[in-house]
């Protein structure tokens, strides 16, 4: 990064003997790319803007309730946040928690241990599942992933915890249906791994080999060299790389409106269906009119406020390593 | 909202601007249950007339919204508008195809299911918890049915469909109605939701002893098996073209404005008790009458070239009394500023 910064520096000092376009093109040019950055500025505040005023009347009418209520009866027109809140937060969990493990082992390999040959293979294979439309894990999900994971997991897990106390909760499947909040943290965790995988793999080899070469020239193992010295180092990066996956498995939509199972209800089962703010508003929006509407809105407005916090504190992590 | 029809008005000008102007181009958005047989109408009136009609399966709300902001020529919506609703917006409504909704199931063994009203009701209330409850059990004589737990399954998203289902039920059960309700997304008290007809096809066929609605051409076309009902008369009746023509036929479609009607639950030892007209709105006097004009002539063209297209489809086409009724309507309410009907035969 330094050494391509101080050659830019270089050329523009060298430009003004070199320049061949009229001043004028100079500032046509600025201000076009500065209209350029403006206007997704523009966009974004307009979405703000529009949410806040679509979702108003809701927060209005339910004050602080909303968030806290877990009724959504459209003919009675009362509307709470809580049970897609606890459905978004829980499904992008479970995500992280079977997620990140995967994607650094995938990063750690491919950095680290992977021999040469495979390496290229296995990052554009990685790289791809990124490319994947999420309808198609939605469906995938569905009509492939959920009757195996009915068959395989959820009965006889089922039969197994049965009666026990906590996990018997837990892990119990009343309707072994194959949907679920489960479902959809794994199918959220599949989609966000190549992000992870990708990021943290930038990050682990940009740490000079020096330093990796210099753990293993006084005897560690591979196990220590990454422990000890490597997961350190980007530490604070990888934090970043996680919460750009969490900001995606946050909102991501398609997918999980298909395997969450679109109940409201709150359960204490991880078996059982849910919904997610996302899942709500793509099942209701077509049909929605009045305070449903808002309140859709103002799901939206949540749902942005949770992934905004979530984006700048990964901006946060990221640009203070930077800076150190 | 209204930056997305300004967006959607936007694209229709430039595709209205790219196409000859000898041939008329119509609009038309709304009601997702209809639009395969309104594509189907379209495609064969094309290559009659030259005329193209280009239908958005939107959503009934959005095709209300939309018909309301005059981006379109025509909304279609599923669950009829009130008549004062019909007064405050200045539309003319009208029924344009009919369709059925069946209930559909998985339970190993059970072959032939026969159903009551209550029954279906209670199911999805989560008061029959189980298949081998003795009041499912009093309508299926002769049938072993599991001591099994129901899982029953429901449109996630807010649908006509949904409507239609939740209207039959809370004709049948007080206890239904005075719950959960009518409409088109409603609080489930137990159960699974799925995305679309397919997503609760899906979960119906995966999940053991599960119980689901969706179209009857959906769950026809794709062999699921259905539960016959038990109609007002008393009759168990299975869904079929007779039995959705027999619910419409003894129907009196006058006796709400627009001929916003529920044909659930109606008389008639062959009626099939869930069936529902999918509805067309139109402005009373439009900004641009020959638009409209050509609407009905699309829609006219249809009641009198479409009813095969419909049954195969597995709609029912509306009786031809009905279709008089209709154009009779047509002629008599929609004018233009000066007063003259904007469509005439």
């Amino acid at each position: 990064m330094v050494a391509l910064s101080q050659e830019r520096l270089v050329s523009s000092a060298d430009a003004p003997a070199r320049r061949s376009t009229p001043p004028s093109f100079d500032r046509l040019f600025r201000l076009s790319s500065l209209g350029s950055a403006l206007l997704v500025l523009i966009v974004l505040l307009g979405i703000i803007g529009a949410m806040i005023y679509g979702g108003l009347p809701a927060f209005r009418e339910f004050g602080f309730g909303f968030i806290t209520s877990s009724v959504w009866n459209v003919n009675e027109d009362q509307y709470g946040a809580w049970v897609a809140i606890v459905g978004t937060l829980s499904t992008a969990l479970i995500a992280l928690v079977i997620g990140v493990p995967l994607s650094l082992g995938i990063a750690i390999f491919l950095t680290q241990l992977c021999p040469p040959w495979l390496k290229r293979p296995v990052a554009t294979t990685i790289e791809l599942l990124a490319a994947v439309p999420s309808i198609i894990y939605g469906m995938w999900g569905l009509f492939v992933f959920a009757p195996l994971f009915a068959n395989y997991v959820q009965i006889p897990v089922s039969n197994i915890v049965e009666g026990m106390p906590i996990v018997g909760t837990i892990l119990y499947a009343r309707t072994p249906s194959g949907v679920g909040i489960l479902t959809a943290g794994i199918i959220l965790a599949i989609m966000i791994i190549p992000f992870i995988a990708s990021i943290a793999r930038d990050i682990l080899d940009q740490i000079p080999s020096v330093l990796r070469e210099s753990a293993y020239g006084i005897g560690c193992t591979t196990w220590e060299v990454v422990r000890n010295v490597l997961l350190p180092q980007a530490g604070v990066s990888i934090i970043g790389a996680v919460m750009l996956g969490l900001g995606r498995a946050l909102g991501e939509t398609m997918a999980v409106t298909f395997v969450v199972g679109n109940a409201n209800r709150l359960s204490g089962s991880l078996f059982d269906p849910g919904s997610t703010i996302a899942s709500r508003i793509a099942n209701e929006f077509n049909e929605a009119i009045g305070l449903q509407l808002n309140a859709l809105m103002a799901l939206g407005c949540i749902l942005f406020l949770v992934t905004f916090t979530v984006l700048v504190l990964a901006r946060l992590l990221v640009a203070r390593v930077k800076v150190g | 909202m209204k930056i997305l029809s300004y967006a959607i008005a936007a694209g229709l000008a430039v595709a209205s601007l790219t196409t000859t102007a000898t041939a008329a181009d119509i609009t038309g958005a709304g009601a997702t249950f209809p639009f395969p047989i309104y594509a189907k109408w379209a495609e064969a009136y094309n290559k009659e007339t030259g005329n193209r009609m280009n239908y958005q399966s939107i959503g009934s709300s959005g095709g209300i919204r939309q018909i309301r902001a005059k981006t379109v020529d025509f909304g279609a919506t599923d669950a009829p508008l009130k008549g004062e609703d019909l007064q405050k917006d200045g539309f003319v409504q009208f029924p344009a195809v009919m369709g059925g909704v069946v209930a559909v199931y998985n339970v190993q063994g059970a072959g032939q299911l026969k159903l009551t009203g209550e029954v279906l009701a209670d199911i999805f209330n989560g008061k029959i918890s189980k298949w081998n409850d003795p009041k499912i059990a009093q309508a299926n004589q002769g049938v072993t049915l599991p001591n099994a737990s129901i899982t029953p399954v429901y449109r996630s998203d807010g649908s006509g469909t949904t409507s239609v289902f939740t209207t039959y039920l809370s004709q049948v059960s007080e206890g239904w109605k005075s719950g959960p309700g009518a409409g088109s997304s409603v609080q489930w008290p137990v159960g699974q939701g799925g995305k679309g007809n397919e997503g609760v096809a899906a979960l119906v066929k995966q999940v053991p002893n599960s119980i689901g609605y969706v179209e009857y051409a959906y769950a026809k076309q794709n062999s699921i098996p259905f539960a016959q009902l038990q109609n007002k008369n008393g009759k168990f009746v299975s869904p079929e073209a007779k039995t959705f023509q027999a619910a419409a036929a003894n129907a009196d479609w006058k006796s709400a404005p627009g001929y916003g009607i529920s044909l659930t639950n109606q008389p008639g030892d062959e009626a099939w008790p869930i069936t529902a007209p999918t509805f067309i709105l139109v402005p009373k006097t439009p900004e641009k009458p020959e638009q409209v004009a050509e609407a009905l002539k699309f829609f006219d063209w249809s009641f009198k070239n479409g009813d095969k297209m419909a049954v195969e489809l597995d709609y029912v086409p509306l009786p031809s009394k009905l279709k008089d009724q209709v154009r009779a309507t047509w002629a008599s309410e929609i004018k233009n500023a000066s007063g003259q009907a904007v469509f005439t035969q």
